[in-house]
C-alpha cells in the first residue's frame, strides 16, 4: 500500500511538471509576443524592447524556464504582467467563486445522479426509468455553454422567476441570499450535464451488483429490501461512481471557464480565459498549475479511497 | 406485444422462405441489419441525413436567398432601433445583430460542425488505434511508456490547454483555424480510444489464432495489422461513433469562446456567442437547436451501433 501511494505520488508530480511545461513552451513560442500584447499596437519599438527587458523576456529560453521552475518550486508564482499584483493573491481572490460553483454543482449531481440511478435500477423499465434515461441522453448531448445560456433564459425570461439573478459572485458569508440567487442557476447548469453520466453509471453498476450472489444471500437472510439495496448493494456499486467523481471534480475546475463566462461569475475559469486573451503568462501558468494540482490530488484520493470503500479491492 | 409479433420474433430475422440458400453473413453485416431494425437509430440516421443535406445545400440556400454567409444587410435586416429583425419573407430565420442571414449562416455552420466532428474523430481514431495496438501488442517498456503517456494526456485540464494552444497559434485564416481546431480536438480525444484498444489487444494477443499466425511465420507487423486489427472493428466503431458528438460539442465550445473557427466563416458555436437572445429568440434557438439535434442524433445512433455490435450491452435508452 505504501509503495502504491509513493508510485501514484511520483506520477502526480510528473503530470504537474508535464502540464506546466507544455503550457510554458506553448506560451513561449506564441507568434504574438507577450510584450507586444501588453504594449498595444501603437507602441514604439523602444517601449516594446523596454517591456521585454523588464519582464526578463530577453533572457535565453532555458534561463527563463529554469527560473520559472525554481520560483514555482519555492511557491512563488510571480507577478501579473497586466496588473502587477501577486499571482497567488489574484488566484486566492478568485478561487472561492470557482470552489463554491464546483462544490454546489457536485452535491447536486452526486446526490441527484445516485438517487435517480438507484431508482432507475430498482424499477427498471418503469416510467421513471424511461424519463430519467431521456434526461441522461439530453445531458450527454447538450454543450455546456448552451445549457448555461438556456437556463437563465428559461427561468428568468420565460417563467419569470426574477428571484434568480445573474451577476458577479457574492460571498455567502456577506450576503447568503444574494449568493443563492446568483449561484443556483450556474449550479443547475453545471450539474445537469454531469448528472447524466452519474445516473447512467449508478444504474449500470447497481444492476450488476444486484445480480450478484451475496445480494441473494442478503435477501434470503430476510433483510428488508431497503437494507439490501442501500447497505449491501449501493456500497459495492459506489466504487466506480466514486472513481468517476474524483476524476470529474478535479477536471471540472478547468472546465468552469464556460459556465463562469456565461454567468459572469468571477472565478478562476474567467480569470484564466481573460489572461489567455491578454497574454498574462504568469497568471495563466499559475492557474494551470492549480488546475493540474486539483486533478492530481483528486485522482490520488480516489486511488487510495478505492481500497477503503470496496474491501474486495486489494492494492499491492 | 401481440401473439403474431411474438411468433414473428421467434423466427430468426435472417430465416428465408424455404427453398432459398442460406448464406453466411459477417458479424459486421449482422450488426448492420440489427441496426436497421432499431427505430431510434433509423430515426437518428434520417435526422442526420437531413442535416447533411442542409449542410451540402448551403451554397444553394445562399443563392436562392441572395445572401452570402458573410454579407451584411444593416439597413433591411435591422429595425429602426438597430436590432435584428426576426423571421420574414426575406430572412427566413431572421437576421443577426450585424444584419446577416441566420438561415444561410446556420447552413454553413452545419458544414463546420459535421466536418470538424467527423474529421477530428477519424484523426483521433487513427492515432488511438495505432498507439493502442502498439502498446498492447509489443508490451514491456513500450507499453509502459505509452500507457503512462495516455494517463498523462487524460489528466490534462483539456479545455484550458486547448484554449492556450488555439490562442498561441491563433490563425488568421478560416482554413487554418479549421485545421487547428480539428488537431486540438484529436489531441485530447485519442487517449481514450488508445486505452480501450490497448485493453482489447492485450486480451486478443493471447488467443490461439495469434499463436497460429506466429507459428506460420507471420511477422509482428502482419500480426498487429492483419490479424488483430480486424477484430477491433466493433469496439472502435462503437467508440468513434460516440466521439463524433463529443468533438462537435468541443468545436462549438471553442468557437463560442472565440478561439475555434475564425470569422468570417460561421460556426454554430460562434453564432451563439454573438446572440443577444433576450430580444431575438431565433439567435439562440436556430444554432442552439441545430447543435442539440445533431449531437442527440449522433448519440442515439452511437448507442444503436453499440447495441447492434453487442446486444447484451447497457443501453442509454431502455425499451420494452
Amino acid at each position: 500500500m505504501f509503495r502504491f501511494i509513493i508510485r501514484r505520488l511520483l506520477f502526480g508530480i510528473l503530470v504537474l511538471w508535464l502540464v506546466t511545461t507544455t503550457v510554458f513552451c506553448l506560451l513561449h513560442i506564441s507568434p504574438t509576443p507577450v510584450e507586444k500584447m501588453i504594449a498595444g499596437p501603437r507602441a514604439s519599438a523602444a517601449t516594446v524592447a523596454l517591456i521585454r527587458h523588464n519582464l526578463g523576456l530577453d533572457r535565453p529560453f532555458l534561463v527563463q524556464y529554469w527560473s520559472f521552475l525554481k520560483d514555482t518550486f519555492t511557491g512563488d508564482l510571480g507577478y501579473s504582467y497586466v496588473t502587477q499584483a501577486k499571482v497567488s493573491s489574484i488566484i486566492a481572490d478568485r478561487l472561492p467563486a470557482t470552489l463554491w460553483l464546483v462544490l454546489g454543482a457536485a452535491v447536486l449531481w452526486f446526490v441527484g445522479g445516485i438517487t435517480t440511478g438507484v431508482l432507475s435500477a430498482t424499477k427498471a423499465r418503469s416510467l421513471l426509468d424511461r424519463t430519467s434515461t431521456g434526461f441522461v441522453l439530453l445531458g450527454l448531448s447538450i454543450p455546456p455553454f448552451l445549457m448555461a445560456l438556456l437556463l437563465p433564459f428559461l427561468f428568468i425570461h420565460e417563467i419569470g422567476i426574477t428571484w434568480f439573478q445573474t451577476g458577479q459572485y457574492v460571498s455567502p458569508f456577506e450576503d447568503p441570499t444574494l449568493f443563492l440567487q446568483r449561484m443556483i442557476l450556474p449550479w443547475l447548469a453545471l450539474a445537469f450535464l454531469i448528472v447524466a453520466t452519474y445516473t447512467r453509471l449508478t444504474r449500470g453498476s447497481m444492476m450488476d451488483v444486484l445480480g450478484e450472489d451475496y445480494i441473494r444471500t442478503a435477501r434470503a437472510k430476510g433483510l428488508s429490501e431497503r437494507r439490501v439495496i442501500y447497505r449491501h448493494g449501493l456500497r459495492a456499486a459506489l466504487t466506480p461512481i466514486v472513481t468517476q467523481f474524483g476524476v470529474d471534480i478535479g477536471a471540472l475546475i478547468g472546465s468552469t471557464i464556460v459556465t463562469e463566462k456565461v454567468f459572469g461569475l468571477q472565478g478562476i475559469g474567467q480569470l484564466v480565459y481573460n489572461s489567455i486573451v491578454k497574454g498574462d503568462t504568469p497568471v495563466i501558468l499559475g492557474v494551470t498549475l492549480l488546475t493540474a494540482l486539483f486533478v492530481v490530488v483528486a485522482n490520488l484520493i480516489v486511488d487510495i479511497g478505492y481500497s477503503f470503500l470496496d474491501p474486495r479491492v486489494r492494492v499491492d | 406485444m401481440s401473439l403474431t409479433e411474438l411468433a414473428a420474433d421467434a423466427v430468426p430475422a435472417d430465416a428465408e422462405p424455404s427453398g432459398r440458400k442460406i448464406q453466411g453473413r459477417s458479424p459486421f453485416r449482422l450488426a448492420m441489419s440489427r441496426l436497421m431494425h432499431d427505430k431510434m437509430a433509423v430515426a437518428s440516421i434520417v435526422v442526420l441525413v437531413l442535416i447533411i443535406l442542409f449542410a451540402i445545400g448551403a451554397p444553394l440556400l445562399a443563392s436562392w436567398t441572395g445572401h452570402p454567409y458573410g454579407a451584411q444587410y444593416p439597413d433591411i435586416a435591422r429595425d429602426s432601433w438597430g436590432l435584428p429583425k426576426g423571421p420574414s419573407k426575406q430572412f427566413w430565420l431572421g437576421a443577426d445583430p450585424l444584419g446577416r442571414d441566420v438561415l444561410v449562416r446556420a447552413a454553413y455552420g452545419a458544414r463546420i460542425s459535421l466536418f470538424v466532428g467527423i474529421a477530428a474523430t477519424v484523426l483521433a481514431t487513427l492515432i488511438g488505434v495505432v498507439i493502442g495496438v502498439l502498446a498492447g501488442y509489443i508490451g514491456g517498456a513500450v507499453d509502459a511508456i505509452l500507457a503512462r503517456f495516455m494517463d498523462v494526456v487524460l489528466s490534462f485540464p483539456y479545455l484550458l490547454v486547448a484554449i492556450v494552444i488555439a490562442t498561441t497559434f491563433r490563425p488568421h485564416s478560416t482554413w487554418l483555424s479549421l485545421l487547428l481546431t480539428i488537431t486540438v480536438i484529436a489531441i485530447f480525444s485519442f487517449a481514450a480510444m488508445a486505452r480501450i484498444v490497448r485493453g482489447q489487444v492485450i486480451s486478443l494477443k493471447e488467443k490461439e489464432f495469434i499463436e497460429a499466425a506466429r507459428s506460420l511465420g507471420a511477422g509482428r507487423m502482419r500480426i498487429m495489422f492483419v490479424d488483430i486489427l480486424p477484430n477491433l472493428v466493433a469496439p472502435v466503431t462503437v467508440l468513434s461513433s460516440l466521439l463524433v458528438p463529443t468533438s462537435i460539442v468541443f468545436e462549438a465550445t471553442l468557437s463560442f469562446l472565440g478561439v475555434g473557427i475564425q470569422p468570417p466563416m460561421p460556426s454554430w458555436g460562434s453564432m451563439l456567442n454573438d446572440a443577444d437572445y433576450r430580444s431575438s429568440l431565433w439567435l439562440l434557438f436556430v444554432p442552439g437547436g441545430l447543435l442539440l439535434l445533431t449531437t442527440l442524433a449522433f448519440n442515439l445512433l452511437g448507442d444503436g451501433i453499440r447495441d447492434a455490435f453487442d446486444p447484451r450491452s447497457e443501453r442509454l435508452i431502455t425499451r420494452k
